[in-house]
C-alpha cells in the first residue's frame, strides 16, 4: 500500500517534470502542482523533486517553507484563509474569526480532525474595499460577515460529498464551482 | 465569486482602444519609441517612481549572453496593504497589460515575457490565460508580431506562492528561479543581470497600461495630466474608514482633502497613504498632494475615522511586517520585532520615553541598513504614528480599551 503511494507520487512528479522542465526555475510550478493533487509537499515528494532536479533536498523544503501557500503540514481539503490586515481588521475580522473558530472547533493554524478544513490567517488578500474577505482555496468571499460563516462553510461541505477521499475530485468540483459563479 | 465591482470612477483606460497604442509603438524605431515615452516623463506606478523610460534604455543597451534573451516581467504581485487597484486592471483591462508588456519588449528587444501573478489573485488566472490566447490568435503575441519581421515574443503567467517581499523586483526573480524570495543585493539590477542573469525590465501592472495608453493618445496629452515632477493619471486604491471604498482614479498632485471628499471620508483623523510601508498622516497635513514630490503613493490610501485608536493600527501594521520579513538580513528580521514588541509596551502603558527614543534609533538604523525596501520602509508608519498621536499613545491604562474598534 505505502510502496503504491510512493510509485503514484513518482509518476506524478515525472509528469509535472514533463509539463513544466528539468530546470530550478520550474521548481515552484512543480510544487504547486503537486499540492494541488496531494494537499501537501511531503518529505518523500521535496526528496523525489530534488534528485530529479539535481538540487540538495534541502533546497525544496527551503522554498516550501517561505511560501504561505506552500505546505510541508498536511492540511485540510477547504483551506480557508482569512485576511487579518488592517482594511479587514477595522471592517470587522474578528467576529468572522471568531465565528469560524466557533464552526469548526479549532483555532487559527489548526486543521479539522476530518481533514476537511483548515483555517489560517492572510496578509491582506486585495479585497480591502470589500472587507473583510477570505479565500477558500481558489475562491474570493467579500464583505464577509459572521453571520455568513456557517453558509459559506456548508457550500463548502456540498462540494465535498460523498467522495471525501478522493481529492482530485474535490479540486475539480471547486473549479467547476468557481467557473459558474 | 469574481469581485467585479471595485470600480469608483470611470477610469481613462476605458477610453483606450485596445491595439491602438501598440500599432502605434511598432511604427516607430526602438530608440523613437523610448524617446516617445521618455517625453511622457511616466514613472514606475508600483511605488517607487522610477524613470520608465530610464529602466527601458538601460535594458536595451545592455547585451545578452550567447544563445540567451531578455526578459520582460509584469510584477502582479500587488501586495501592499490596502492596494488593489490591479485587481481592477487584470480583471478589466488585461489587454491594455499585455499590450504593454509587448511595446516594452519592442523597445529592450525581449523574447520572453512573465506575469507574475500573486497567489491571492488565482481566480483571474483562467480569464488571464483566455485572454493570451485570444491574443496569440489574433497575432498580437508569437512571431512577427504586427507583420515586424524578427518581433517574436510571448507572455507566460507564473504564480506566486504567498509572499509579500516578493514584491521587490530582485525578490521576485529569485522566486522565479525557483528560490526563497530572498531580495539581491543591488548592484547589479535586474536591467542588466536579470532572470537568469539575462537583462530583465519589471514593472507594475499599472505602469506597463499606462504604455499602451501613452502610445495610444501621445506622450504630450499624458504629459498635461498630473504635475511636473509625476506626470499622468493615477489609480489609487481607497479604503477603510470611509462611505464609498474602492479604485478612484485622479490625476497626479490632488490633495488628501480633495480626495477624502470624493470618497467620503472628510471625518478621518489620520490617512495611511503608500499602505503599511508608506506614512501615517494627521488632520493637519491633509493639504499635502498625492504625487512623488511630496506624499509619494503606489496608490494605498487607507482612511481611519475618528473613533480608531492609532495604536492599534500601528500595531496591524507591525504584526505585518513581522509575518512578511524574510529573514535575511537582521535590522528587518529583529527590528521589526522589537517594534512590535515596543507596540505591545505601549499597549500595557509599560513603555518610557527614554525607551521610546531608543526604538526611533533602531528605525533609522532599520532604514539605512536593511538590503530591501521592505526592511528600509517598515519602519515609516511607526514613527509616523508615534510622531503624529504621541498624545493619544503614552500613559496608558494597561487595560485595554474596549469599544475603539
Amino acid at each position: 500500500m505505502l510502496v503504491n503511494r510512493q510509485q503514484r507520487m513518482q509518476d506524478l512528479i515525472q509528469q509535472l517534470i514533463e509539463r513544466h522542465g528539468r530546470t530550478r526555475s520550474a521548481l515552484i510550478p512543480i510544487l504547486q502542482d503537486l499540492q494541488r493533487e496531494d494537499s501537501v509537499v511531503s518529505d518523500f515528494a521535496m526528496q523525489v523533486v530534488a534528485d530529479e532536479l539535481g538540487i540538495h533536498p534541502a533546497e525544496v523544503y527551503g522554498v516550501v517553507s517561505f511560501y504561505s501557500f506552500l505546505d510541508h503540514e498536511p492540511r485540510g481539503r477547504f483551506v480557508i484563509r482569512l485576511c487579518r490586515t488592517i482594511s479587514c481588521e477595522m471592517a470587522g475580522k474578528a467576529r468572522v474569526a471568531r465565528q469560524l473558530e466557533n464552526e469548526l472547533g479549532i483555532t487559527f493554524g489548526q486543521s479539522t480532525a476530518d481533514g476537511r478544513f483548515s483555517l489560517e490567517w492572510a496578509s491582506c488578500i486585495g479585497m480591502c474595499d470589500q472587507a473583510p474577505a477570505l479565500l477558500v482555496n481558489e475562491r474570493v468571499y467579500a464583505r464577509v460577515t459572521a453571520d455568513q460563516v456557517h453558509a459559506i462553510l456548508d457550500e463548502c461541505r456540498q462540494v465535498f460529498g460523498a467522495h471525501a477521499a478522493h481529492a482530485e475530485r474535490v479540486a475539480v468540483a471547486v473549479a467547476v464551482a468557481g467557473g459558474a459563479s | 465569486m469574481i469581485p467585479r465591482d471595485g470600480k469608483r470612477t470611470p477610469l481613462t483606460f476605458e477610453s483606450i482602444t485596445p491595439g491602438a497604442g501598440l500599432t502605434a509603438a511598432l511604427k516607430l524605431s526602438r530608440a523613437d519609441l523610448i524617446a516617445e515615452l521618455a517625453a511622457s516623463k511616466l514613472r514606475g506606478r508600483g511605488g517607487a517612481g522610477f524613470p520608465t523610460a530610464t529602466k527601458w534604455n538601460l535594458a536595451a543597451a545592455a547585451r545578452v549572453q550567447e544563445g540567451q534573451h531578455k526578459y520582460v516581467v509584469c510584477n502582479a504581485d500587488e501586495g501592499e496593504p490596502g492596494t488593489f487597484k490591479d485587481r481592477v486592471l487584470l480583471l478589466d483591462h488585461a489587454d491594455l497589460v499585455f499590450e504593454g508588456m509587448t511595446i516594452a519588449a519592442r523597445a529592450i528587444g525581449a523574447r520572453k515575457g512573465i506575469l507574475y501573478l500573486r497567489a491571492e489573485y488565482i481566480y483571474m488566472r483562467r480569464l488571464l490565460e483566455a485572454e493570451l490566447i485570444q491574443r496569440r490568435e489574433a497575432g498580437l503575441l508569437g512571431s512577427a508580431i504586427g507583420g515586424l519581421e524578427g518581433f517574436d515574443f510571448d507572455i507566460a503567467i507564473r504564480m506566486g506562492a504567498g509572499a509579500y517581499v516578493c514584491g521587490e523586483e530582485t525578490a521576485l526573480i529569485e522566486s522565479l528561479e525557483g528560490n526563497r524570495g530572498e531580495p539581491r543585493n543591488r548592484p547589479p539590477f535586474p536591467v542588466d543581470t536579470g532572470f537568469l542573469r539575462q537583462p530583465t525590465v519589471v514593472n507594475n501592472v499599472e505602469t506597463l497600461a499606462a504604455v499602451a495608453a501613452i502610445f495610444a493618445k501621445g506622450a504630450a496629452w499624458f504629459r498635461a495630466i498630473g504635475s511636473e515632477q509625476s506626470t499622468g493619471f493615477k489609480l489609487f486604491s481607497v479604503s477603510g474608514d470611509c462611505e464609498r471604498p474602492g479604485v478612484y482614479e485622479f490625476p497626479f498632485a490632488i490633495t488628501i482633502a480633495d480626495l477624502l471628499s470624493q470618497v467620503g471620508g472628510t471625518n478621518a483623523k489620520a490617512v495611511q497613504v503608500g499602505g503599511a510601508s508608506g506614512t501615517c498622516l494627521p488632520a493637519s497635513e491633509f493639504g499635502r498632494r498625492l504625487a512623488f514630490e511630496d506624499a509619494a503613493t503606489g496608490g494605498s490610501i487607507i482612511v481611519f475615522g475618528p473613533g480608531r485608536d492609532m495604536l492599534l493600527v500601528a500595531k496591524n501594521f507591525m504584526e505585518f511586517f513581522v509575518e512578511e520579513s524574510c529573514g535575511q538580513c537582521t535590522p528587518c528580521r529583529m527590528g521589526n520585532v522589537k517594534l512590535l514588541e515596543g507596540i505591545e509596551m505601549l499597549e500595557r502603558g509599560e513603555c518610557s520615553s527614554a525607551y521610546l527614543s531608543e526604538l526611533f534609533g533602531l528605525c533609522e538604523t532599520m532604514q539605512l541598513a536593511s538590503k530591501c525596501g521592505l526592511g528600509q520602509s517598515s519602519p515609516n508608519a511607526f514613527l509616523s504614528i508615534m510622531h503624529g498621536f504621541r498624545n493619544e499613545i503614552m500613559g496608558r491604562s494597561p487595560v485595554p480599551m474596549r469599544g475603539e474598534r
